[in-house]
């Protein structure tokens, strides 16, 4: 249906993308007691640090192999081996998830060999699991990073067991937040199933008060179960750029999977629930009855202020698919249409073209919209173009709370209606007068 | 700006850095330390230069690299324009593989075209990147040919984030100054009280907490570098009297070097403090050797601090004698002590990890004989500190502002990314406000209350 262009200029101006790395940090993060470390130099990791920060308000553990120029001319074996001794000492991670970055993707550093070397020489690091991704910066967006960091994660330690007939695996991609995996692990719990959520950021970053200081993420997927996730009946993938994690535990352990691109929306969530009655067997309980009906409801309230609205996004591919489809079941127009990267999803877009590009050709494509959502940085173009603006995807620095923020599931769904119910609603009030 | 090995070696030991000064026949090596694998935490020379250069507001600040370097810190300056937004703008070659297969030298090329036509800036500064480095384009060249063609000054800034630390790119941005924009044009008219701010970037908007005061007393700030700088008053910069070093080493060089090129004198003073902010008012006037404006700045101190004292009075008695841990860098380290030390609070420990010998015999006499200098440090480290001196509070970089939150400590931001401007007299009264609401808010004594129906902790 849309043609993908990918506008022909030099320049990127107000990039809307993250790189890769940042991605597989993120991802790595919701692992418990992981210490994510950057292949790169120093500023590498300081400024994906600064950014996960400022998005999460939290502390964030990120490291780095501090390369320098004759380092990087060098190979950067002994920074890598000193950084893993280094944290292994301070930090004590339970398990270092190792990524590269544009500067060591160009030099070439053979990892697979460094990493090899360096478990020869030190067996101490025997029960360290290392999971590395490759992630050079100057290919893909951060949702690329993201599953890469889960596609490595899923190849390196799961191992095979006897099947367990009630444990499912959850592969989540990066259009998900804490409080989005909190609902479906709710949801999913609520079928009798016990879910393995990789990345479970729902246990490290959705903001809670620990009773001792960590070096490391408190909280997250545990080892054992990422150990356990052999023996899982079943894959749930959530998002289509986490398809190939869950291929990969279908190859590995025969384990059968269905991708679920879209948990927001009347209609996507009926499917999603359909699919848990199949699996567990079990009826759905009385309570997610009730917020169904608690949406419809809402759809019938928020009706009037969503129908042949024209509405901008900006988001990485996988969040643009599910909230553009989310808003045409509300009788919305897609108005334009930019992301960060290729995926098989975007030419099946509810629009006529969707631009692979920057915050410039979104400003130039959102002329004439009704609301733009996109990550904070779209502020400044909202204020010049005076439209209403929903922060949704990442960095998003101007608002409280995203860890916990939760547009899932027909509860969060809701939500989402109401939220942007608002904006439109407060856009005509402000028309009236 | 060719940045070679001798270039760099010759900003590492800059001569003005107390860190060069041989100290008991050995030479003190902060300048020089190499980041440590799996321990260093700062950022790369990149940033540094960025620190340095975009609050130039009118200048559009383009960034040859991956996405990386410009997309993970686009926008997220703390520094305030009070005119164009142009340096809030990412701009970024953006390269892909094939660019970097094939050289990114033509792409640079046609990215700086693209950036005059669409936004004509006044300048663009070119930052180089690690990688761009590394596959060895040719930064000096594209820029003098784009700047040919496009008619606008295009500044190469030869900064791959490899070369070291944020403090060496901070340097490196200075050189960039020296070399393509002081002196590249002249002032419409002089005065023999002209300065320039040299270090200061209005974080926040500071400066306009200040500049009210230099101006009432008859100072005119010819060029602030960079600090809500246009692209044209830094070319001016050499013809100033006086160069004011703010709050900062990290541009010690163009203070030195101009100097040196233009028989500048320079003053090292600080913005954070009653009496740091009236000695550096008095200190300008004696340099400027000007008696009348030294009898208007005694007037304005006596003026500006009864009227503090009466505007402090009521946080002075509530910040009386409570504890404070400070860990930050470099000048911040005394200057904050010294403003602290101002509203009756005790700073009981603080960090000398960036500090030079002279911060540190500075820090010595303002901090008394029990206080802790902290000589490096870690989250852990510095929890340990503030249990152990009994603590009410930590003043720190943001990066360490969920060290204290998580273990329900009061803070304050006190660096680059900080929303509350602190400098000058004003600067006081807001930092008094706010040390007084992260001190009393009601919701320390809340976080920090067991569940009824859970056994105290305590």
């Amino acid at each position: 249906m849309a043609t993908v262009t990918f506008p022909k200029k030099s320049v990127a101006v107000n990039p809307l993308k993250q790189s890769q790395p940042l991605g597989a940090a993120l991802a790595f993060l919701g692992l418990k007691g992981v210490m994510p470390l950057f292949h790169g130099s120093q500023g590498c990791t300081a400024f994906a640090k600064v950014m996960l920060v400022r998005h999460f308000r939290e502390a964030i553990p990120l490291s780095t192999t501090a390369m320098t120029e004759v380092s990087t001319i060098l190979g950067g074996e002994d920074n890598i081996e000193q950084a893993i001794l280094t944290l292994m000492e301070k930090s004590k991670p339970e398990i270092l998830g190792l990524c590269t970055t544009g500067l060591t993707e160009t030099r070439g550093d053979d990892m697979e060999g460094i990493l090899r070397n360096i478990r020869n020489r030190h067996p101490e690091l025997y029960d360290l699991p290392i999971v590395f991704a490759a992630t050079p910066d100057f290919k893909g967006a951060l949702q690329d990073g993201f599953a890469a960091a889960i596609e490595s994660i899923v190849k390196e330690l799961p191992q095979p067991g006897e099947i367990k007939l009630d444990q499912i695996n959850i592969l989540a991609s990066s259009a998900f937040t804490p409080g989005d995996l909190q609902e479906i692990k709710e949801i999913v719990s609520a079928f009798g199933l016990k879910p393995i959520v990789v990345p479970d950021l729902s246990a490290s970053l959705d903001g809670h008060l620990d009773d001792s200081y960590s070096a490391v993420t408190g909280g997250g997927t545990t080892l054992a179960e990422l150990r356990q996730m052999g023996s899982s009946v079943f894959t749930l993938a959530l998002g289509e750029s986490v398809r190939a994690a869950a291929e990969s535990l279908q190859k590995q352990f025969g384990i059968p999977y269905e991708v679920f691109g879209q948990l927001t929306g009347l209609a996507a969530v009926d499917d999603f629930l359909q699919g848990l009655i199949d699996l567990s067997g079990n009826s759905v309980p009385e309570k997610y009855c009730h917020q169904r009906r608690q949406l419809q409801d809402a759809m019938l309230d928020t009706h009037f202020y969503f129908g042949r609205k024209r509405v901008s996004l900006a988001l990485e591919p996988d969040l643009l698919w599910s909230i553009s489809w989310f808003l045409r079941s509300m009788g919305t127009e897609i108005h334009a249409a930019v992301t960060t990267t290729k995926s098989p999803l975007l030419e099946q877009l509810p629009v006529e073209s969707v631009t692979v590009g920057d915050l410039e050709d979104f400003e130039q494509l959102a002329v004439g919209s009704d609301l733009l959502i996109a990550n904070s940085h779209a502020k400044a173009i909202a204020h010049r173009l005076d439209t209403p603006f929903y922060r949704l995807g990442f960095p998003i620095f101007d608002r409280l709370g995203n860890g916990q923020r939760c547009t899932v599931g027909y509860r969060g769904t809701t939500q989402l209606l109401f939220d942007l119910g608002n904006l439109f609603l407060e856009a005509e009030e402000a028309k009236k007068h | 700006m060719k940045i070679t090995q001798g270039k760099i070696n010759e900003l590492l030991s800059e001569p003005g850095c107390e860190h060069n000064h041989h100290k008991h026949g050995q030479k003190k090596k902060s300048c020089q330390q190499q980041a440590q694998p799996g321990a260093a935490q700062g950022g790369c020379a990149f940033d540094g230069a960025a620190i340095a250069l975009v609050p130039i507001t009118d200048a559009a600040h383009l960034v040859h690299g991956p996405i990386a370097c410009a997309g993970n810190s686009w926008g997220s300056r703390g520094s305030l324009s009070s005119d164009s937004h142009l340096y809030k703008m990412g701009f970024t070659t953006d390269l892909n593989e094939n660019d970097i297969i094939f050289g990114g030298e033509k792409k640079l090329y046609k990215a700086i075209l693209e950036v005059q036509q669409r936004y004509q800036p006044a300048a663009v500064f070119v930052y180089s990147t690690c990688v761009t480095a590394l596959i060895g384009d040719d930064l000096n060249a594209v820029c003098e040919a784009a700047a040919q063609k496009t008619g606008i000054p295009v500044i190469p800034v030869n900064s791959p984030g490899f070369i070291g630390s944020k403090n060496l790119g901070n340097r490196v941005g200075g050189e960039a100054l020296l070399e393509y924009v002081i002196g590249s044009a002249e002032p419409e008219y002089t005065t023999p009280y002209d300065i320039n701010l040299i270090g200061e970037y209005n974080i926040a908007g500071e400066l306009w907490g200040v500049l009210p005061l230099l101006e009432k007393v008859g100072i005119r700030v010819l060029a602030k570098i960079t600090g809500d700088a246009k692209y044209n008053e830094v070319r001016y910069a050499h013809r100033a009297k006086l160069n004011v070093m703010i709050c900062s080493k990290a541009l010690i060089n163009v203070a030195r070097k101009m100097e040196e090129c233009y028989g500048i004198p320079y003053i090292e003073e600080s913005f954070y403090g009653v009496d740091d902010i009236n000695r550096c008012l008095r200190n300008i006037a004696a340099k400027l050797g000007d008696a009348a404006m030294q009898a208007r700045v005694e007037q304005l101190i006596a003026e500006e601090t009864a009227a503090l004292d009466v505007a402090l009075a009521p946080y002075r008695a509530r910040l009386k004698g409570k504890r404070v841990v400070l860990y930050t860098g470099g000048v911040k380290s005394w200057s904050i002590i010294s403003a602290a030390k101002d509203l009756g609070m005790e700073v009981v420990a603080t960090s000398t990890k960036k500090s030079t010998e002279e911060d540190k015999a500075r820090i010595k006499e303002l901090l008394g004989k029990d206080g802790i200098m902290l000589e490096k440090g870690n989250a852990q480290e510095l929890l340990r500190t503030i249990a152990q001196t009994n603590a009410d509070m930590l003043i720190a970089g943001g990066r360490n502002q969920y060290t204290a939150l998580k273990a329900r400590i009061p803070f304050l931001d006190i660096n680059q990314e900080r929303h509350h401007p602190y400098a000058g007299y004003v600067g006081m009264i807001e930092m008094a406000r706010e040390l007084d609401e992260a001190l009393y808010s009601p919701v320390w004594a809340q976080v920090r209350k067991s569940a009824p129906w859970e056994e105290e902790v305590n």
